[in-house]
């Protein structure tokens, strides 16, 4: 008997890592290119430096920020109160859903559907929870809140985008000296990028890789990490060959120039935001399902193992490697007509946003959050030309998305039930 | 898995750059009405063939243009622009090329000789009203710079000045045509009457490209405004 137990125990580690590292893999190959998107495609970077920038931070953020929302997707959604005592059911159920997210995430990408990994994998607990356990078995409370933060996060990114757009026209675009102005400004903002996510790293993570910063320091430590990143950023401007006869055929060349730079910034806040918020999509759910098989109980207080970020930070990296740069090349050759200042706006916003929602434990969309940025810095009279009908297919995704992955995700719970029972 | 992307079909293609374009192969076209009265006046055949075709050349490489901008053109598209404007400022720079195109096909068709004593200040009046369209042109060249911008501050002020400038050109393309049709109306007893009108319509066809590109400037001003 006991042998036997032993013998499902590592069966359900092995799939749930398989699953798990497949979704980061998944992510990696797919989504990151999204959150890349305006890098590549006002081409401030090649694509080899979106690569090498979103492999770095998306690692990073993963793993240093990316705790609070694993713990959300692991133990938040469902009510564990509610499994009557079977650790079995949270087993097959979080396995299930891992299955759920990454078939219909298979079947988006290769219709070209906009479809969110987060959508997925909220989807897919909250079906096997609700439908397979019983409807008490979800934190409905919770689900509000997360449902809530899918309609905010775009707003407060395009408000967030509208307001920094506004601010480089006003200080920057139009002045006398432009240029000179971008040189003194731009620094300014890239404190800000800084400030903000050291702040919210700091703030909660950080103990797991046995870095303790004591209460109140962690605003020294975020301004002086801005500062940092502001200097740094002074460094680059200062060595940017400045091009005066592209000057002549486009009067604010050259201020691109400067804000192309910034973006390598906000290019590599992105890849962190999106590594803090999106890895749990992958490990969350993985976390679920090996700490309950090697204890044998729904112990809601274990703590998050910090190797498994590690793992999702890695996945994400890999899939990175072998397919990402291809979806990122197709993304970046298609968009044209983004300047970087636009970029650098939507960006900063998108950024500061995600990063937001990893703090609070969040489970956010990452593209939805950067398109509602975008609009934000259209609104502003920003940007050429936004096709308002792929806005649409993208915010309404999750209407889809939500019961797709709840479908498959019961059919899957009874089919794993049924395997292993 | 790699298929198709959704976050690269989120901007749309930005009717500007089209539309600039667009007027610069107008005007390619239709600064060789000058070349067309000077062969008029130079009773040179040869120079008036070449320049009509230069004309039409211009016109049918815009309307290539024409073509594109509005298969891109599509109406769920945010853009800082109004539509309409975009469409507007298109359609008044097409009839200039189509305007010229006619003046062409009228001149040859009907083998047109000036009135001696019109011969100069035709002349005048015509680079007056091709100055129009180039001045057209400068102020659609702003446009990137326009949303570049933002359309606000010290850019606005700058295409606005230009605005001014196109309107006193065109202002005294008006004042040239009336004097060019007083001394034709003084000459109208001594000359073929069926010349006489086709000489008016050649003074009204020539004003209307100095017209539309004022227009063009106009729709601009609105764009402006929003």
């Amino acid at each position: 008997m006991m042998e036997f137990l032993s013998d499902t125990t590592m069966v359900y580690i092995t799939l749930a890592a398989v699953f798990g590292i497949f979704m980061a893999w998944g992510i990696g190959a797919n989504d990151v290119a999204n959150a890349m998107a305006t890098s590549v495609g006002s081409k401030a970077i090649t694509i080899k430096q979106a690569i090498i920038l979103a492999a770095i931070f998306e690692f990073a953020g993963a793993y240093l920020a990316g705790g609070q929302v694993t713990k959300t997707i692991r133990k938040g959604i469902v009510d564990l109160d509610a499994f009557g005592g079977n650790p079995d059911l949270l087993i097959w159920g979080m396995l299930a859903s891992l299955l759920a997210a990454g078939t219909w995430l298979l079947i988006a990408s290769v219709k070209g559907w906009p479809v969110s990994t987060t959508h997925s994998i909220v989807g897919a607990v909250i079906g096997f929870a609700a439908v397979g356990v019983s409807v008490d078995a979800v934190s409905w409370g919770k689900v509000g809140t997360i449902v809530m933060s899918w309609i905010v996060s775009p707003i407060l990114a395009g408000t967030i985008a509208f307001a920094v757009f506004t601010s480089i026209q006003k200080l920057v675009i139009n002045t006398d000296n432009p240029l000179n102005n971008a040189k003194k400004y731009g620094p300014f903002y890239l404190f800000l990028v800084g400030f903000v996510l050291a702040l919210v790293t700091i703030k909660k993570g950080l103990k797991h890789i046995g870095i303790n910063i004591p209460e109140g320091m962690e605003f020294v430590y975020a301004i002086g990490l801005g500062i940092l990143v502001a200097i740094l950023g002074a460094i680059l401007i200062r060595r940017i060959a400045f091009d005066k006869k592209a000057e002549k055929r486009f009067h604010y060349a050259n201020v691109e120039k400067i804000f192309a730079v910034l973006m390598i910034f906000t290019a590599s806040a992105m890849a962190f935001a999106h590594g803090s918020n999106d890895v749990a999509n992958a490990v969350g759910p993985m976390a679920a399902v090996i700490s309950v098989a090697e204890s044998g109980e729904l112990a809601s207080k274990s703590s998050l193992p910090p190797w498994v970020l590690l793992v999702g930070g890695i996945g994400i990296v890999i899939g990175l490697a072998t397919l990402g740069y291809k979806v990122m090349a197709t993304v970046g050759k298609n968009i044209t007509e983004l300047t970087p200042t636009r970029g650098f706006s939507a960006e900063i916003a998108a950024a500061s946003t995600v990063v937001l929602a990893s703090y609070t434990g969040l489970p956010v969309s990452t593209t939805q959050t950067l398109v509602g940025a975008i609009l934000g810095v259209g609104l502003a009279r920003g940007i050429a030309a936004i096709d308002l009908r792929v806005v649409g297919n993208i915010f309404m995704s999750w209407v889809i998305t939500l019961p797709a992955g709840a479908i498959l995700s019961v059919a899957f719970f009874y089919l794993l039930k049924g395997v292993f029972s | 898995m790699v298929a198709k992307n959704y976050m690269s079909g989120l901007f749309g293609r930005s009717p500007i750059t089209p539309l600039q374009e667009h007027m610069y192969r107008v005007f390619k076209g239709i600064k060789h009405l000058i070349p067309l009265i000077e062969g008029m006046i130079e009773n040179d055949n040869e120079k008036i063939i070449t320049a009509q075709n230069k004309i039409t050349k211009g016109e049918h490489d815009a309307d290539v243009m024409k073509k594109e901008l509005r298969t891109h053109l599509p109406k769920g598209l945010f853009m800082p622009v109004d539509r309409r404007d975009v469409l507007d400022v298109l359609l008044r720079q097409d009839m200039i090329a189509n305007q010229a195109k006619d003046i062409a096909a009228l001149i040859v068709g009907r083998n047109m000789r000036l009135p001696e004593e019109m011969n100069v200040p035709f002349l005048a009046f015509t680079s007056r009203c091709v100055d129009t369209v180039k001045q057209a042109l400068q102020t659609i060249n702003e446009l990137d710079e326009l949303v570049e911008t933002g359309f606000r501050g010290l850019e606005v002020d700058r295409v606005e000045e230009m605005l001014s400038e196109l309107g006193s050109i065109e202002s005294e393309t008006d004042t040239m045509q009336e004097d060019l049709r007083n001394t034709l109306f003084k000459l109208e007893k001594s000359l073929e009457p069926v010349d006489v009108i086709f000489t008016y319509r050649l003074i009204e066809w020539v004003g209307n490209v100095a017209d539309n590109a004022e227009r063009v400037g106009s729709r601009l001003s609105l764009m402006l405004a929003r």
